[in-house]
């Protein structure tokens, strides 16, 4: 009730003049206005570096098979053969912080078109979710495999723009049939250009195809000692064209007698596991990753059938070195905006310090006539501050609107992806107060300790 | 009992090492119902007088008692609410805040009163008070559209809204024409008569000072001379 009182009459002295109000806002109404408008603008700066660090795959983590163990001797990692693409329906279904995974098989071998060859970096088997993992949606050309390519083992396959460059020459290659180890595959698509990874290698360099195919037609060593499976005529039939590889040894060790194709019609072996080289997942966002590891590792564990004292059977690698660089820059960020947020609130502050100052020089008369009637100290201290306080109030709410549509104008004219902040703006209204306070209080004190008869002299 | 009494009121400002006493040792005591003219010429110490018994500075030494209440040790909240309640004030230069209506004006002092006084009856109470000093239609001006005469009756209506026992002028006429002036003089007067309110003029012009009954000189912070003019009341009689 008494507050109210206070309110009132500081306000009604307030309006006794309005340029010296405003004036006195302004300071206020400037640095919250900047305020609001650097953390937003800001937070959207942070949140477009953010989203383009976390398209070089820092939210990626990867899980590889765990080494195998043969007489105490590592076999080095992705020894083991562990992992299957169902483990990878398993992680996208059971893991809430897992956004997308895809499953990795590589191929390692010349690739051919019409008289020209190039020995790509990487051949990934993989499915159409990959590209959902890597954030590279946007093709350049032509299309994507779907998930019945890769169910039906389809020879098909995108290239990157390193493949298209070395064998095509300007050539669309979209529809044409590109050969890997003799399996001829139809381009489908042309990938978007995507540069060098952090590493220095390039990521154009590439050819993705239904990962099935790669397993089942385009074995490699690894795959072909352990599943038999993989080892199939086409592969065969590559090796005995190909005279260069008698100049070398074989990389695979055939321990049993080759199958002819009848041999093998007759007896398909049935496929154990199809198991992959590698599974690649994006979590939800940076913070998000070392809980979708914890509830990768434990979901695996449990389908491997781990007992608790043995060790992962696989590994997961996160990026984070990346990871750091994001967190480090966004904590940079927003402690740059506090840096500038703090400076133009004591700037304000000192503003409203100064004219409250001159206020209460030019209001002695008023002070001293207040004092006189009645006022006691305290009742001008009060009103003193709470015309501070009302006045960073107000100039806070000024400076919400103006940052605020300030943001706005930079988000439509700069398309950046400014964000509303909530949080700043319940501290720069907070920190309004305190401000008005802080700085309110000494001109008040200065105001209540005048001598009442010294005050209605004053001229 | 007298409303004012004061013992040996000393006061004594310091002005480096130098002691200046302003008044030396003053005692008088005024009654209710009275009215009083203070003179004295320009550093006689009328004013320091006067803001010691408005109850705006405490003297150096001596007794000062309100209605029988010693004033002196009074911490310096205790004394604005006591002006709040028992003492209002005119001055010669009205003293009314800026860019606010008449009406606003007079129910400042009650924004300080201890007792909260709903704004209506506030309202009501100025209302009444501007009715009295003839400004009836003039309630929502602002002092910068009245004129001297009329700004000196709202401060007038100021000081009584507390309904105090003293009303200290000082200089209520300074800034006004003569013709003015003896209506306010007149209409302190008339708020004596009615209301029994004491009042103290302040002044250093004998035409001002004969409105009052008793004439009190001050000189060289000394009580020169006590006189009871002509309208004479009960109580009057030399004092010195």
């Amino acid at each position: 009730m008494k507050l109210l009182r206070l309110v009132r009459t500081a306000i009604r002295a307030l309006r006794r003049n309005i340029t010296r109000a405003l004036l006195t806002m302004l300071g206020i109404v400037i640095g919250i206005a900047a305020v609001i408008a650097m953390m937003e603008i800001g937070q959207g700066a942070s949140t477009a570096i953010q989203r383009t660090i976390s398209s070089m795959g820092s939210n990626t983590l990867l899980v590889m098979p765990g080494a195998q163990r043969s007489g105490g001797i590592s076999m080095g990692a992705g020894s083991n053969v562990t992992l299957t693409d169902s483990d990878c329906e398993a992680i996208v279904r059971e893991c809430p912080d897992v956004r997308q995974a895809a499953v990795i098989v590589r191929a390692n071998s010349q690739v051919i078109y019409g008289n020209r060859n190039y020995y790509p970096n990487s051949i990934y088997g993989t499915d159409p979710d990959y590209l959902d993992v890597r954030d590279w949606q946007n093709l350049a050309e032509g299309d994507t495999f779907n998930d019945r390519d890769v169910r039906s083992g389809a020879k098909v396959c995108l290239i990157g723009q390193t493949i298209k460059r070395e064998l095509f020459q300007g050539e669309s290659p979209v529809g044409k049939e590109i050969r890997i180890r003799n399996v001829t595959f139809r381009v489908v698509g042309v990938l978007s250009s995507k540069g060098a990874n952090l590493m220095g290698m390039d990521q154009d360099d590439i050819i993705l195809a239904p990962w099935t195919t790669i397993r089942y037609r385009i074995s490699n060593q690894r795959s072909s000692s352990s599943s038999s499976s993989s080892s199939s005529s086409s592969s065969s039939s590559g090796n005995s064209v190909n005279t260069l590889s008698n100049l070398y040894p074989s990389t695979g060790i055939v321990l049993y007698p080759e199958k002819s194709a009848v041999q093998q019609a007759n007896n398909p072996m049935p496929v154990r596991f199809a198991n992959v080289d590698q599974i690649i997942l994006a979590a939800r966002s940076a913070d998000s990753i070392r809980s979708a590891m914890s509830q990768i590792t434990e979901l695996l564990r449990e389908r491997h059938r781990l007992a608790a004292d043995d060790d992962d059977d696989f590994q997961i690698r996160d990026m984070t070195e990346l990871t750091n660089t994001l967190s480090s820059t966004s904590r940079l960020m927003t402690r740059l905006l506090l840096f500038v947020a703090l400076i133009s609130l004591i700037v304000g502050g000192v503003g409203i310090m100064n004219i409250m100052l001159v206020s209460v020089t030019e209001r002695t008369r008023e002070i001293g006539l207040r004092m006189a009637v009645g006022a006691r100290t305290y009742d001008i201290l009060l009103q003193f501050l709470i015309e501070a306080v009302i006045l960073c109030l107000l100039g806070g709410l000024i400076g919400i609107a103006l940052g605020r549509g300030a943001s706005e104008i930079v988000a439509l004219t700069l398309k950046w992806p400014t964000q509303i902040s909530v949080e700043a703006i319940v501290t720069s209204v907070f920190v309004a107060c305190v401000v008005g306070m802080v700085f309110g209080f000494y001109p008040a004190w200065r105001a209540s300790r005048l001598d009442p008869i010294e005050a209605l002299r004053y001229e | 009992m007298d409303l004012i009494e004061l013992h040996d009121i000393w006061k004594i400002y310091r002005l480096g090492d130098l002691d200046v006493p302003v008044l030396k040792g003053i005692s008088l005591s005024i009654g209710q119902r009275e009215t009083v003219s203070l003179m004295g010429v320009s550093g006689s110490g009328k004013s320091t007088l006067m803001n010691i018994l408005g109850c705006l500075d405490h003297p150096t030494s001596g007794q000062y008692l309100l209605e029988g209440r010693d004033v002196t040790k009074l911490s310096v909240n205790q004394r604005a609410e006591l002006r709040n309640r028992k003492i209002g004030f005119v001055f010669q230069n009205f003293n009314l805040l800026a860019r606010t209506s008449a009406l606003d004006n007079v129910i400042l002092p009650l924004e300080y009163h201890h007792n909260h006084i709903s704004r209506n009856d506030s309202l009501d109470r100025a209302k009444m008070l501007l009715d009295r000093v003839g400004l009836k239609d003039r309630m929502h001006h602002h002092p910068s559209q009245l004129s001297g005469g009329q700004q000196q009756r709202v401060a007038i209506a100021r000081a009584l809204i507390n309904q105090p026992s003293i009303l200290f002028a000082d200089e209520p006429t300074g800034n006004l024409d003569s013709r003015t002036s003896g209506e306010i003089l007149e209409m302190f007067q008339q708020l004596n008569a009615e209301d029994g309110i004491t009042i103290l003029l302040v002044t250093h012009d004998p035409d001002v000072a004969h409105h009052a009954r008793r004439v009190i000189h001050i000189r060289d912070g000394c009580v020169d001379g006590d006189l009871v003019g002509h309208a004479t009341d009960a109580r009057g009689g030399e004092r010195t």
